[in-house]
């Protein structure tokens, strides 16, 4: 736990929130990537019920709008949940915020499911032991994705729908527009800054 | 190794929504293997979908679902090693699982004048192959009636356009009439995918016209 005075943003009600403490009831306000931590360093199942009760109806809700009845969806969402404990290894919160990679897994699950389709995967990229990821750049990955849906929500209905039917699988990769409206540089820019220093070390 | 030519917006968002064939997918991850910058672009539509998956509406989920998987994960380990694939051939890891090996695990077909092919597995709804053409020799001349991407692997080749080396990525649409024709030095490789059956004029590769001095 470093930097935590750098970052006033963090302060809820006076009170550093980063700490590692369970918190689950305060709804946005909820650590979800400290939550998955403890689930990863100390297969903690406290923390995965809380994570699984805010995530798993939205994979679910997600699966059914990609077309799954709801039988499927809900032994698909299980099956995303599962895999969440089965790979924590692989999450790091400096690259992925928890929803971006529930995310990964639920779509990876749909293309299984309902395309049946095999889907090559980049390869890794070996981001060497990083046992203290540097906070500032955790807590700016995890706050990417709530940024994001607020710009996503104040979208014109239309450029919105657009969006999110190309990510329910409604529309063919032609079909796909190129433009999203979404400030979606910075993002690439942090990712982009990591790459290259990652590269430079490999040097 | 500078890269010129990436990934359109349109791909990578269609790979993120996980809607491409299986053959372009294919393209896609084994140019971000080789491309920083369209590894950063497509992280970007990743958190896309995340943010579509915060914003979701609840759908309740069984009863006992919870318990379920708590029993599910009673008995399952977790993973604990990273095991970075990374290839050490030509081939990024991605195309390297799908030959089986890298180059010389490949099962060339010849298709005359020195051009090799050999059609990799995929599903129907795009093919994906890759092609060896000798240092100087075109392609066949052929349009497109749907979307050609070609990614190159080693050596380089031109087209009426531009020049496209390793981990350059051309994206061909019926509007483009190209001949590739491999630069002079070394042969190329490419991986090529398309998702509509190609129209050859002419089935002969042929020698380059001196008009592209290479
Ligand atoms: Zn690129």
């Amino acid at each position: 736990m470093v930097g935590q005075a750098a970052e006033p943003q963090l302060r809820v009600a006076g009170k550093l929130r980063h700490d590692k403490g369970l918190r689950v009831s305060n709804g946005d306000e909820t650590d979800w990537a400290g939550l998955m931590i403890r689930v990863r360093d100390h297969q903690d199942r406290a923390a995965f019920a809380a994570l699984f009760r805010h995530f798993a109806p939205r994979v679910k809700g997600f699966l059914m709008k990609s077309g799954a009845g709801a039988t499927l969806a809900e032994e698909c969402a299980q099956d995303v949940m599962a895999t969440l404990w089965q790979k924590a290894h692989l999450f790091d919160p400096a690259r992925a915020s928890v929803a971006t990679w529930v995310f990964t897994i639920a779509r990876n699950r749909r293309i299984d499911a309902l395309r049946k389709a095999r889907r090559a995967e980049p390869e890794e990229l070996d981001w060497g032991p990083e046992p203290e990821p540097d906070q500032a750049e955790v807590m700016e990955t995890q706050q990417e994705t709530e940024r994001l849906g607020r710009a996503l929500a104040g979208l014109p209905e239309r450029q919105r729908s657009l969006i999110e039917r190309a990510f329910y699988g409604e529309l063919s990769h032609s079909e796909i527009a190129a433009e999203t409206g979404l400030p979606l540089g910075t993002i690439k820019s942090r990712i982009r800054l990591a790459l290259d220093k990652l590269r430079h070390e490999m040097m | 190794m500078t890269i010129r030519h990436h990934l359109s917006d349109q791909l990578l968002i269609g790979y993120a929504a996980g809607q491409l064939p299986e053959a372009f997918s294919l393209v896609v991850a084994t140019h971000v293997s080789l491309c920083d910058e369209c590894r950063a672009r497509l992280a970007s539509y990743d958190t896309l979908g995340g943010a579509l998956i915060e914003d979701q509406g609840d759908v309740e989920m069984a009863e006992a679902a919870l318990e379920a998987v708590m029993a599910r994960i009673e008995g399952m380990p977790q993973a604990t090693q990273r095991a970075p694939m990374r290839a050490s051939g030509i081939f990024p890891a991605p195309l390297a699982d799908y030959v089986g090996g890298d180059l010389s695990a490949v099962k060339w077909r010849s298709i005359g004048m020195g051009v090799k092919q050999a059609i990799l597995p995929t599903g129907r709804d795009a093919s994906a192959r890759l092609l060896y053409i000798p240092a100087g020799v075109a392609v066949p001349d052929h349009g497109h009636r749907g979307m050609e991407l070609t990614l190159v692997l080693q050596g380089a080749f031109a087209d009426a356009n531009d020049r496209f080396d390793r981990g350059d990525l051309e994206i061909a649409d019926e509007n483009l009439e190209h001949t590739p024709v491999a630069m002079a030095g070394q042969d190329c490789i490419c991986l090529a995918a398309t998702d509509a059956p190609l129209r050859f004029r002419k089935f002969l590769p042929r020698l380059a016209q001196p008009l592209f001095r290479i």
